[in-house]
């Protein structure tokens, strides 16, 4: 790898860590306005204008408050724990394709961190090490709302995952490959995989609020029942890490929805577009990434309405939605796309 | 028998398979909550907008001076009698010679406090007040950090001579023209007493 390419891709990771915790940071904020609107109230309105000032107001109160490590757990593993989700949440982004190409001096550099031919598979493991995340630090805490807590998130992120996977399979079906970067040049042409995959789609997106264990599936840190779930006992940045997780996770699970069942980067009429303004190749690419990144904002703010609209699921009505109704639509969804697909003599024809 | 006739009996019926979809319930839900987005916010953000307040609203009390600047409280502990909360207390003492100036009265409140967190501002002491020295304002008590912060003494209770309260709005027209009347002992100042003395009355 020529050296202008690895400081390229050096500085990429930076950035896309940088953005990404901008994000979540300033979706903290947009998570509370929106709320706050949606139940007809002002929101954060002190820190700065409209509050804007307000995850970093929240950041340097998270610094601030006492660290508490409780007495009889195990210290390792209750500082493992949110660490690893951490981790985790940031490890997603690096398949995920920013944008296009750019040229600079000559050289082409990929908006890309890292083309592997599996990303979908890399992005399923790491989704699924976050599990140990909240499963270490939910039973390092030596507490039986913790513990539950942990049981309750992964076995729900289990469940889910197979959903998951499962509508992801109709979608490889399809497209034919397993890197990010293909599937979403292969949807360049105007059509997104969300016309063709509807069902598909449906399945991924409840299955993706299970896994980042937002609303309506959030009960693992029911306050309810469970006071704060696998993260009562944290207390000051580490608690902080679990709740910004959270929130990178949301933003990562977007980007991936917006680059399979969305178009990724792409818009429709990009290329006429271009032509008619008179892009060059390189102002195509900073503008797809901008429409990337609006995008994915939209899927963020989706996700803060199905919050703050739904109400919380029983525990039983969790899995057997998942179980029961979920698995077998997947399995439906497969089939048909198979079915499909050999009508139209794209497959069994060899 | 129905009171509002807005009782409705519960069915208990299967639901129907769209209803078991939940997906059209789920949207019905979100066209609810985003319509919220476009509804006006009735919040008052409060140090930067007040909310409208009547003329007559009792808010904290003012130790009132007549037009020659004396105090007029003369500690005779009516208001304190009248107070339901016993939020008000006060001690007296004597007017020295050459203080006319400053106490209208041969008696005047050394001390006199009262204590905001009691204070139920019904205006009982406004009422029992014979020498119209107490009034509530449309001032509000602002919140404290400490108990003893919210116990006013006479520095935050009597007006200043710079900056005289304006109570006119809780006295009745009859009573404002009545203040005007210099007949009245009630209305004359030690100046205008001072007056009737000099021209031989």
């Amino acid at each position: 790898m020529p050296i202008e390419i690895l400081l390229f891709k050096l500085l990429l990771c930076g950035i896309i860590f940088v953005v990404s915790l901008g994000v979540a940071a300033y979706a903290t904020w947009g998570e509370r306005k929106f709320a706050a609107v949606l139940q007809d109230r002002v929101g954060p309105s002190r820190a700065g204008p409209f509050g804007l000032l307000q995850p970093i107001a929240d950041g340097v109160k998270m610094f601030m408050k006492e660290e508490m490590l409780p007495n009889k757990s195990n210290k390792f593993l209750f500082i493992l724990g949110p660490s690893l989700f951490m981790l985790t949440a940031c490890m997603v982004s690096t398949v995920i394709p920013w944008g296009g190409d750019l040229t600079l001096g000559g050289v082409t550099y990929n908006l890309q961190i890292t083309d592997i031919n599996i990303g979908i598979l890399y992005m399923f493991g790491v989704v699924s090490l976050g599990i140990y995340g909240i499963m270490i630090g939910g039973w390092a805490s030596n507490n039986k709302y913790s513990l539950l807590g942990a049981l309750r998130a992964s076995s729900q992120m289990i469940s889910y995952e197979i959903a998951m996977g499962l509508s992801i399979i109709a979608l490889v079906m399809m497209t034919g490959t397993l890197s990010l970067r293909e599937i979403v040049e292969q949807q360049n042409a105007g059509v997104s995989y969300v016309v063709y995959q509807p069902l598909g789609f449906l399945i991924f997106l409840i299955c993706a609020f299970a896994e980042t264990n937002r609303a309506p599936f959030d009960l693992a840190e029911c306050e309810t029942e469970l006071v704060g779930g696998y993260h009562t006992e944290y207390s000051s940045m580490k608690l902080g890490l679990f709740l910004f997780a959270e929130y990178i996770n949301m933003f990562i699970s977007s980007a991936v929805m917006v680059s399979l069942y969305f178009g990724g980067y792409n818009f429709p009429f990009q290329t006429e577009i271009a032509e008619a303004l008179g892009l060059s190749a390189n102002g195509l690419t900073i503008i797809q990434t901008l429409i990337f990144f609006g995008k994915i904002v939209g899927f963020i703010l989706f996700f803060m309405w199905v919050r703050w609209t739904l109400p919380r699921f029983r525990y039983d009505q969790l899995m057997s939605l998942g179980w029961k109704v979920l698995l077998p639509l997947a399995l439906v969804n497969i089939f048909i796309t198979g079915i499909v697909m050999w009508a139209l003599g794209l497959i069994g024809n060899n | 028998m129905s009171l509002s006739n807005r009782s409705v009996v519960v069915s208990k019926k299967e639901m129907s398979w769209s209803e078991r979809l939940y997906l059209p319930a789920i949207l019905g839900g979100m066209a609810i909550t985003i319509k919220h987005l476009f509804k006006r916010k009735p919040t008052i953000k409060y140090p930067e907008e007040v909310r409208e307040i009547a003329p007559v609203y009792r808010g904290q009390h003012v130790l009132k001076r007549d037009e020659a600047g004396a105090e007029r409280c003369t500690a005779c502990g009516l208001c304190a009698v009248a107070c339901p909360a016993e939020a008000i207390t006060m001690e007296s003492a004597e007017r020295k010679k050459g203080e006319e100036n400053l106490y209208r009265e041969e008696k005047y409140a050394r001390i006199y406090e009262i204590n905001m967190l009691r204070c139920i501002f019904c205006g009982l002491c406004e009422e029992a007040c014979p020498k119209e020295a107490i009034f509530l304002t449309d001032r509000i008590v602002p919140s404290s950090f400490t108990r003893g912060a919210e116990v006013y003494g006479k520095d935050k209770l009597v007006e200043t001579l710079e900056q005289p309260v304006d109570v006119s709005a809780r006295q009745r027209p009859e009573v404002l023209e009545f203040k005007q009347d210099k007949k009245h002992n009630h209305n004359q100042t030690h100046l205008d007493k001072k007056a009737v003395r000099r021209s031989g009355h």
